[in-house]
């Protein structure tokens, strides 16, 4: 089963490299769905079922929007990178960085085994035993979101309705008033 | 290892907002980014044999309303699900207000080449 698991990983990275390097926007933007429904099934493997529905939904809308802004423009593709020097220090600080993130990753736990089991008192731990009887949902993870954690939730839609609101703006072709109105 | 991947997932999301010339891109290598730092908090909190943090009948007692030791033992970590839920609704949003930005500045400018888009300054 975890060979699934590294080939859907390996999939995903292969798909994210394809979508860098090609030319041609459109491939590009398919790449990105193909990273994001790779996404989708490792998150079924990874037993978060909310997850991958939600990036699934997420994920036909977003390729909307992707395909939405390249179609219909020349596709004449953009060659070549910036100014080489800017490049080659990109790519040292870019290589910098994952050397040190490299070594962070040691610290952590070891896959599969979750640190919350460890911890006495987690608020995981709470919510997986109390949940059912605090909230009388059956679905922890809509009890987190929805009761425990509503807060974040509020913020959330906050977030979601000013990001709306920012793209209704940007993409208004002209004010409401027509300007003979105005004169 | 799967760390490791998902990191380096991270990096060629990096790479690709750093280095690339064409907005969309750039779009492209945020939303990258995204996805392997929802992939890495989902991953946290797996654990081998695990199951979906979703109560079944068979998981609590009749009698006494008691949530069984087995499912407390064997589920995954629902906190961060529950976080990650919450991030990739908000990266739609930002997503949209970024395509959004770069279709404007198309219509403006009449290309994705931020190396052509000299006015901005000033």
């Amino acid at each position: 089963m975890i060979v699934v698991f590294y080939i859907l990983l390996l999939f995903m990275l292969i798909a994210a490299i394809i979508a860098v390097e090609t030319k041609n926007l459109l491939s590009a933007v398919i790449c990105v769905g193909a990273i994001g429904f790779g996404g989708s099934l490792i998150f079924l493997f990874l037993r978060a079922p909310d997850i991958a529905i939600t990036q699934i939904v997420v994920e036909v809308l977003g390729l909307i929007i992707l395909i939405r802004a390249t179609i219909a423009r020349d596709l004449t593709s953009i060659s070549g990178d910036r100014e080489f020097f800017g490049t080659v220090v990109s790519i040292v600080i870019i290589f910098l960085i994952f050397m040190a993130g490299f070594k962070v990753l040691d610290s952590l736990h070891d896959f599969g085994t979750p640190v919350y089991a460890k911890t006495e008192k987690a608020a995981s731990q709470t919510y997986i035993e109390k949940g059912l009887e605090d909230t009388g949902a059956t679905n922890i993870v809509s009890s987190i979101i929805l009761d425990y954690r509503a807060y974040d939730t509020l913020g959330e839609a906050t977030v979601l309705f000013t990001a709306v609101i920012g793209a209704t703006v940007l993409l208004r072709k002209k004010s409401r008033k027509s300007p003979e109105v105005l004169e | 290892m799967p760390y490791a991947i998902c990191f380096l997932l991270f990096m060629v999301g990096l790479y690709c907002a750093v280095v690339k010339k064409n907005m969309v891109k750039i779009v492209i290598g945020i939303m990258v980014m995204e996805y392997a730092v929802n992939l890495f908090l989902i991953m946290l909190g797996y654990r081998f044999g695990g199951v979906a943090p979703i109560l079944s009948r068979s998981d609590v007692n009749n009698e006494t309303g008691q949530i069984m030791q087995s499912f407390i033992d064997n589920s995954v970590d629902p906190l961060p699900q529950a976080l990650v839920l919450t991030s990739i609704v908000i990266s739609l949003g930002s997503l949209a207000l970024l395509i959004s930005i770069c279709v404007r500045i198309y219509e403006k400018y009449g290309t994705f080449d931020i190396t052509e888009i000299r006015r901005l300054k000033g």
